[in-house]
């Protein structure tokens, strides 16, 4: 009878993480989904962006006060779960607090590192709860995130809050139940924040406290594993894709577009066709009309994105009305992976569904507001590049549907015929030479 | 003054230290024209050596490509290329900062490769060397700029600084505008926005900017790119303060103020 709590720890802790584990090769498998392309190269610069950009949070420290109340909750939240190193060999093994005795002293001290960073995990999560839901802050209260997306972020933070609350109600009724001598628990030396609540407790008979804090116990490991099995259908799977992007960031200047070796060619070969390969084949399409078009590294970015919208502020179209958002952009470019995923899920092979990123989900209009202007991808604290796929889907647009507005049409044609973007006649090119 | 083309320097054997590249908007635009000529006022003056390419110059494809044209890119490119090579052109320096962006980062892969800077950065390094030399008293000094950061200058390629060093040198007072630098807002002509009419929204992009560099009040707003300058000043005329405020590129508030 007394291994029965072991077994269905190890039967929940199996489950969970072996839950997990399918998820992420199915996320894995989406990704790859998209284009090869080979981001490996110069890896001690890549090294550097994954310690500034994702683990020193680089870009967060634009707004200081935000970047520190971000970083005590990423902190506070990951550096707690070493706890759980402990809570997992206790339940496997079936003891209490298995590191006391070989810590000693030196345990107080951690579980005391631990309670400062759960609460102030716990203040932090409640300020961005109000930030969130009462301050209405434009990126916030955007209809980017009506529906789930809202409902997302909140459940995240209402979980950290419920966790925290947890882990320090179970110090706290363990403390009291050492004063009672009881066999199982031994003395740890005094916790900081739990043992505030003490007074609280002293109430209850010792066979009630033992209760309790076998619930938090359990409804905080429970709660931790539902949480990591929550991560990866979450906008807060960016807490471990935030460390990949970060390291296969674009290390080229902002401004450089992808080349298309395949146009390349073939205006090399009309040019010049003495060059052209006997079987050289043309291109089967030209930029992105759907995910699989896009480079691994854009359906990497629409993992990683947490939705946290300071690309769309920082977007010129957005802010001055037009509907194009860069996050959702990549809430799409996400939502539509996904739907891809679910479909492969359920026929081992993708089978066409009659939709597409381009038009089912991002609209022309959307795309044909973007100036280029780069703010979207200097602002995403993960390194993701929303112009990236707004680019390739306006390639699509223009080559695949010679979908362009009127005034596009003609520049074109200015571009080839006069070679400037403006009916002028070439020849007066150096006109302004011969004026004063 | 005058303005040499590759064409003739090489029928006269000649090599230029620079090749300037004047951009569409540098040659066919009126209102650009003027940044050209000051920029060609300024290379003469001090002595640079210097040719254009003339009817040769051909649109880099910078709007073509970020409209989605990528063929029409390819062949601008192509041509662009052939002719560079053809003159072994080293070092091209240019006014505009889609050019420069062109030029320097997108034609490498496609086989042009040359030394490219933005007119901002030249500027900086010919007050630097001391071969520009400012005025005593010029006709800025202790005037209140603003600096509008090109998108493809700032963001695109880190240019921040050099277009500011080069007015701290008129000795006027800068005044950052709130979003600046890597924050900086757009003018609304990138991406081929220049070229059609607005997406239907609230506010022009070029009014929202201009509104934000009015505030500060700056009796001039400076630029460093053509498209930028164009927008800005639509922007001046819409808010009737045309008479006081004036749009000018960084090489036209030099020209002015060089002995």
């Amino acid at each position: 009878m007394a291994l029965v709590p072991q077994i269905l720890f190890l039967i929940l802790t199996v489950v969970a993480i072996w839950l997990f584990r399918k998820k992420v090769i199915e996320i894995k498998r989406n990704i790859f989904l998209g284009r090869p392309e080979d981001l490996n190269n110069h890896s001690s610069e890549r090294w550097k962006n994954l310690f500034l950009l994702a683990l020193g949070q680089k870009k967060m420290f634009k707004n200081p006060l935000v970047a520190i109340m971000h970083l005590v909750l990423y902190a506070g939240f990951i550096i707690i779960n070493i706890e759980v190193l402990e809570i997992v060999l206790d339940g496997v093994l079936g003891t209490h607090r298995l590191f006391l005795p070989f810590l000693g002293a030196a345990y107080a001290w951690l579980i005391n590192a631990f309670e400062v960073l759960a609460l102030l995990v716990l203040i932090v999560c409640v300020i961005f709860l109000v930030r969130r839901n009462m301050i209405k802050l434009k990126r916030f209260v955007s209809k980017d995130l009506n529906g789930w997306p809202r409902t997302d972020a909140n459940y995240i933070l209402i979980t950290e809050i419920i966790l925290m609350a947890l882990f320090l109600t179970m110090n706290a009724i363990d403390l009291v139940l050492q004063t009672r001598g009881l066999e199982h628990y031994r003395p740890t030396g005094d916790f900081l924040i739990s043992s505030q609540l003490g007074p609280l407790l002293q109430g209850f008979s010792s066979g009630a406290l033992v209760v309790f804090e076998r619930i938090c116990w359990w409804l905080h490991i429970a709660g931790i594993f539902t949480f990591l099995n929550y991560l990866p259908y979450s906008k807060h799977l960016h807490i471990m894709l935030a460390f990949p992007n970060a390291y296969y960031a674009r290390l080229e200047p902002q401004g450089k577009m992808h080349n298309m070796v395949s146009v390349q060619n073939e205006v090399l070969y009309a040019m010049q066709p003495a060059l052209a390969p006997t079987d050289a084949a043309a291109p089967a399409s030209f930029g992105a009309k759907d995910i699989f078009d896009l480079s691994w590294k854009n359906l990497l970015d629409a993992y990683s994105c947490t939705e946290c919208g300071r690309c769309t502020s920082a977007c010129p179209a957005n802010t001055t009305g037009k509907l194009l958002s860069p996050r959702k952009i990549m809430m799409d470019t996400r939502d539509r992976l996904e739907e891809v995923g679910k479909n492969i899920n359920a026929n081992k092979n993708f089978v066409d569904d009659g939709k597409m990123l381009l038009h089912n989900y991002i609209s022309v209009e959307e795309l044909r507001a973007c100036t280029t202007c780069n703010a979207c991808v200097e602002a995403c604290p993960v390194s993701i590049s929303p112009l990236e796929i707004i680019l390739e889907l306006r390639r699509s647009l223009i080559m695949e549907e010679s979908n362009a507005p009127q005034e596009w049409n003609g520049t074109f044609s200015n571009i080839e015929n006069n070679f400037a973007p403006w009916k002028f006649s070439p020849n007066d090119r150096d006109q302004w030479t011969k004026e004063n | 003054m005058k303005v040499r083309t590759m064409a003739e320097m090489m029928q006269s054997g000649e090599t230029p230290e620079i090749l300037f590249w004047v951009g569409c908007a540098g040659s066919f635009d009126q209102r650009a024209q003027k940044i050209t000529k000051a920029f060609a006022t300024i290379l003469d003056k001090v002595g640079i050596n210097f040719a254009i390419l003339g009817k040769e110059e051909a649109c880099t494809g910078d709007p073509a490509r970020r409209a989605g044209n990528e063929f029409l890119f390819q062949m601008m490119a192509y041509q662009n290329i052939q002719i560079l090579n053809g003159y072994g052109i080293k070092k091209i320096v240019t006014t505009c900062p889609h050019c420069f962006n062109t030029l320097k980062n997108e034609y490498p892969e496609l086989g042009g490769s040359y030394e490219v800077m933005h007119h901002a950065s030249f500027l900086q390094q010919l007050i630097d060397e001391g071969k520009i030399k400012i005025k005593e008293g010029g006709d800025f000094k202790g005037k209140k700029i603003t600096y509008h950061d090109s998108c493809y200058l700032g963001r695109s390629n880190n240019i921040y600084e050099a277009p500011r060093k080069v007015l701290e040198a008129l000795d006027s007072e800068l005044i950052e505008m709130k979003r600046c630098k890597s924050n900086g807002l757009c003018c609304g002509a990138g991406g081929a926005q220049m070229f059609k009419e607005d997406e239907p929204g609230d506010k022009r992009i070029n009014i929202e900017r201009t509104d934000e560099a009015l505030t500060t009040g700056a009796s001039i707003i400076a630029a460093a790119c053509p498209f930028c300058n164009t927008m800005m000043t639509d922007g001046v005329k819409n808010r009737e303060q045309e008479s006081t405020v004036a749009v000018l590129d960084i090489a036209e508030l030099i020209a002015a103020s060089m002995e």
